[in-house]
């Protein structure tokens, strides 16, 4: 089907996120302002104002209820989804980098940059049932990894913190105590920064990509490697198909590069590979710019991704994309 | 001879040293024990050649004898004189004295910086008159230790037993008949066999930091040539690669071969003391068997600039162009309104002097024969015509000439097997404003070389590419003014055999801007590199048909392996720094792999020797192909039904691999269920299926009115 393109925001865009029924679909990009869309026909249905700076990420809780978005102006913000209000304004020294609910929706993680001489942090908060009672209070702050962490995620049961950023390697913590369980091997790990994570639908496996051209894909209790996936260009983005063994990989040249060269060579489109064989399957084309954010609708027939040409390109699969065979 | 000491060592002690197992000897860590490790072998090897620390000082004789008051005099005029060729180190001026008579002795030592310098003054200032009776006697001072050493007697010299070298036409006789190629990425370089069949390469040999800057084929594959700051070194070996031989030759940047191996020629270039002379230059030629410099030779770069445009290194390569077919018998090169022809028996000029042409500018040798074709530019405004002639060597009889007019350039093209030659000249309107283009066509094996005239239909055209068949008739030329232009195909045979060129076909609008014959003719390559994206057309000639039309993304070079059974597409970082890889394809387009890497810089394929069929033979293959072909296929099939036999197993494998990952994440999940209730308060859906789509109506109740009818 046609892709539908949907113009809403100004900057690029960094961020894409499905609800857990997948009717909605927000949207984080530089301008300041994350919009909320119908996901089947790309509607708009609103925009949360509030924030002083480009926003990095969101999270939706499971009852689709409450948003959470971390942004530049070094604050994280409760939102109401249904009216757009906002509920609480967690406020940092540095700019917060990317936000994850917990299981449950009564803890979040907030991962906020180095910044004037702090280190980068990752921020465990509890989240209140009614806002009002809601504290800007960490329970754990975990420091350690050189450089930005891109993104951290909860492990099964909330045990456990997944932390991934700019030194390349993966970690694993203890989220009650704050230790460092687990690292990535140097050896089988990335070789450049990492610049997305992504947990599959029930949590087992995460898929990375990373600035050294390839994506991979970790068991998230051994840190395991169990697969590669090699492209041509570095990857800003990753996504795993809810519903049928696939992964997309997302990126391009660095922005700065872009106008240089012809759109051919900046390999902005998005790559279909299949997840058992590794193989690249298909490419989808579009984005005049990178891709720097994608995401998987959870019932698997549409995805969507966000480019650093400000637009946003919902895809719905064609009938035959369900009868791939490899 | 350290066998021996050893087995007398061991003899002494009462030990027998042959069981005693090398390797559980365990070495103090940093201590050698005075054993060399090969690479320390290498280095100091290595340091011998190079730098014995003498290099940059000269004798000076024949100095006038005077007593100690002219000695300051004496010193001034000789630093005077050598410190105009190089800069003489502080204290590097040193005149011996008689301690008895308290004269000077005749001679003085002089040190420069830099051995350059040196050699530089022993050539100019040997014979130098200082007056009627003090002519300058210069010498190196190594040579004199040098010449010191030769002992009075002559002593005969020790045969060395003959030791069978290896094979190192090997790779011809891969069971697969599979060719070789060399690619330089990052700090690597490596070898592998063109493995078609698996469509993938087959690594050979691969080694970090083998050259400094590029790697270098002999033109019969014999010989791999590596490039280091010490000179060159060729390699080669049956299996893998070893070191052949070394050719010292400081800071080389440029080497060539001759055209049967039999010789190397290496070029370098130094920056002169004096910024505003010309760079010297040096160039060696070698034996390539043994190493020996044959000849070599010394000067300014503008010596070995004539004609040709110069350049970054500041000469046109090759100096030397090899002529003479392939036994390696003549090298010439461009002189100011002379071409030196040199011979390989004896290494000097033929007839001792070189071949006077006024204002030569250009010449090349033909292919198989010892002719040389030269363009001798119009002089005089106009009153004395252009020329292109052809000499015969050694004789130096001219064949053929032909005089052009109002010509503005010449370039010659041979054919490889020399039977012909196309002059394209470009020559002046009328009014002097722009150029036309035409051709001039020598048939050399004809009787008294006829000479045909070729013009473009549109004779604005411009020229863009010129290219003959290998070992054919055929010549493709891309010629036209606009972004899409035009590709004709010549022959020189027409059907009934006149001696007339004609037009095959002419392609309109092509994207292309280069052509690549196959090595065995017949196909063609049509492409537009760099500007055109990488556009590959694939063309059969015999048939006038387009077989393929591919493209690979901004490739910037085309090589076809020696056979003409695959074709490589290149992208170098050289020219663009993103895709770099290489492609390689099937000889009517298909592509068969493709490699990337980061940092890519050369591809080279391995050539191959000239093949020993005689021409009937290789008609009565081409003839019975199919009798011939009918094993390779046989062949083929087998390993493409291995191939998907192993395919198939790797992706059962992998699968099987996948499932077992699955299940237990399945089973974890499960285990955790109860837990992950309780963290959602005991919300039971936990998975995504659980949820279904309830369809809710909701009815608002907007206004209520009431309104009391009139009830009739």
């Amino acid at each position: 089907m046609r892709p539908i393109l949907m113009k809403g925001h100004e900057r690029p865009l960094t961020f894409l996120k499905y609800n857990r029924e997948g009717d909605l679909l927000f949207s984080c990009a530089k301008d300041h302002t994350p919009t909320v869309w119908f996901a089947d026909n790309g509607e708009r249905l609103g925009t949360y104002r509030g924030h002083n700076g480009a926003v990095w990420c969101c999270d939706i809780s499971r009852d689709s209820m409450r948003l959470i978005t971390g942004s530049a102006d070094q604050t994280v913000k409760l939102w109401s989804v249904q009216t757009g209000a906002q509920l609480f304004t967690f406020n940092f020294d540095s700019p917060a980098r990317s936000v994850d609910f917990s299981i449950g929706d009564k803890l979040a993680l907030i991962t906020t940059d180095p910044f004037m001489g702090l280190p980068s942090a990752i921020h465990v908060k509890c989240i209140a049932r009614d806002p009002d009672d809601q504290t800007a209070e960490s329970i754990h702050v975990l420091r350690g990894p050189q450089g930005r962490i891109n993104r951290a995620v909860w492990g099964p049961l909330n045990k456990t913190i997944i932390s991934a950023g700019e030194d390349s390697i993966i970690r694993i913590w203890d989220s009650e105590t704050g230790k460092l369980l687990k690292e990535s091997d140097k050896e089988t790990g990335h070789k450049k920064a990492i610049t997305s994570l992504m947990k599959s639908a029930d949590g087992s496996h995460f898929l990375t990509g990373s600035h050294d051209k390839s994506a991979k894909l970790w068991d998230v209790r051994t840190l395991t490697l169990i697969k590669t996936y090699v492209t041509e260009r570095p990857v800003n983005a990753v996504a795993m198909s809810p519903l049928l063994d696939h992964v997309v990989l997302g990126g391009g040249q660095d922005a700065s590069a872009v106008t240089t060269t012809d759109h051919r060579a900046g390999k902005f489109e998005a790559k279909f590979y299949d997840q058992i064989l590794q193989e690249e399957i298909g490419g989808v084309k579009g984005h005049f710019g990178p891709i720097n954010a994608l995401a998987f609708n959870p019932d698997g027939k549409s995805f969507s991704s966000g480019g650093e040409d400000g637009y946003v390109r919902l895809h719905h699969f064609d009938p035959d994309y369900f009868n791939i065979k490899t | 001879m350290a066998d021996v000491s050893v087995e007398a060592l061991a003899e002494q002690l009462g030990i027998d040293y042959l069981d005693i197992d090398v390797d559980s000897v365990q070495l103090p860590p940093g201590e050698t024990v005075g054993i060399l490790s090969d690479d320390d072998n290498l280095y100091q090897e290595d340091d011998l050649e190079l730098d014995t620390g003498f290099g940059n000082i000269i004798i000076v004789d024949n100095l006038p004898v005077v007593p100690r008051e002219k000695f300051e005099k004496l010193e001034g005029v000789i630093r005077k004189i050598y410190s105009q060729i190089g800069v003489i180190k502080e204290e590097g001026l040193w005149m011996p004295m008689d301690p008895e008579t308290h004269k000077t002795l005749g001679y003085c030592f002089i040190a420069y910086n830099t051995v350059q310098e040196a050699e530089l003054a022993k050539e100019k200032t040997n014979g130098y008159k200082l007056d009627r009776s003090h002519i300058f006697a210069v010498n190196m001072f190594e040579d004199f230790d040098r010449f010191m050493k030769v002992p009075d007697q002559w002593a005969p010299p020790e045969t060395k037993l003959y030791t069978p070298g290896e094979n190192l036409q090997h790779w011809l006789t891969d069971e697969k008949a599979r060719d070789q190629f060399v690619i330089r990425a990052g700090s690597d370089t490596e070898v592998f066999w063109n493995d078609a069949r698996h469509l993938k390469p087959e690594p050979v040999y691969r080694r970090t930091f083998w050259t400094e800057s590029f790697v270098q084929w002999s033109p019969m594959g014999t010989y791999l040539a590596t490039i280091h700051r010490q000179g060159a070194q060729l390699w080669g070996g049956a299996s893998t690669f070893n070191r052949l031989m070394r050719y010292a030759h400081p800071q080389v940047k440029l080497i060539d071969f001759s055209p049967s191996e039999k010789y190397l020629v290496t070029y370098s270039s130094h920056e002169p003391s004096n910024p505003r002379d010309p760079q010297r230059v040096v160039i060696n030629l070698f034996d390539a068997r043994t190493g020996k410099v044959m000849r070599d030779f010394k000067g300014s770069a503008d010596d070995f600039t004539v004609g040709g445009t110069g350049g970054v290194t500041g000469v046109p390569w090759p100096v030397f162009k090899w002529g003479g077919g392939k036994e390696d018998k003549y090298f010439a090169r461009l002189g100011k309104n002379v071409i030196s022809v040199y011979e390989t028996e004896t290494f000097s000029l033929i007839d001792k002097k070189s071949l006077k042409v006024e204002n030569v500018v250009d010449f090349c040798w033909s292919p198989t024969d010892p002719i040389l074709a030269l363009f001798v530019p119009e002089l005089g405004g106009g009153n004395q015509p252009a020329r292109v002639s052809l000499v015969q060597m050694p004789g130096k009889e001219e064949l053929r000439q032909k005089n052009l007019f109002s010509v503005s350039d010449c370039k010659m093209y041979w054919q490889s097997n020399g039977d012909y030659l196309a002059v394209k000249v470009d020559r002046y309107t009328k009014t002097k404003k722009s150029t036309y283009t035409g051709f001039e066509l020598f048939r050399i094996k004809e009787r008294d070389i006829p000479i045909e005239v070729l013009e473009l239909e549109n004779k604005n055209d411009k020229i863009i590419a010129f290219a003959w068949e290998p070992k054919g008739h055929r010549f493709a030329v891309i010629h036209g003014d606009n972004p899409r232009p035009d590709i004709s195909f010549y022959t020189m045979k027409s059907g009934n055999n006149t001696v007339k060129v004609s037009k095959l076909t002419t392609l309109k609008g092509k994207q292309a801007n280069a052509l690549f014959w196959s090595p065995g003719g017949k196909y063609v390559i049509l492409a537009g590199l760099k500007n055109f994206n990488g556009q590959l057309e694939f063309y059969n000639v015999d048939e006038l048909e387009t077989m393929a039309t591919a493209e690979h993304f901004m490739a910037t070079d085309i090589e076809w392996d020696p056979t003409g059974r695959y074709v490589a597409t290149v992208v170098t970082s050289v020219h663009h720094e993103m895709e770099n890889g290489f492609n390689i394809w099937s000889f009517n387009g298909k592509l068969l792999y493709r490699i990337m890497k980061d940092h890519f810089f050369q591809f080279s394929w391995r050539p191959r020797p000239p093949s020993f069929l005689s021409p009937e033979k290789e008609e009565e293959i081409a003839k019975n192909l199919k009798k011939y072909s009918k094993k390779y296929e046989a062949e083929d099939q087998d390993v493409s039904l291995q191939l998907s036999e192993q395919d198939r197993e790797k992706r059962r494998m992998l699968k099987d691999e996948w499932e077992k990952w699955v299940s237990r994440w399945r089973q974890l999940h499960e285990e955790e269920k109860m837990e992950r209730q309780k963290l959602r308060d005991g919300e039971a859906s936990d998975e995504e299926e659980e949820y279904e789509a309830k369809e809710v109506e909701v009815e608002e109740l907007l206004d209520v009115t009431e309104e009391i009818l009139a009830d009739d």
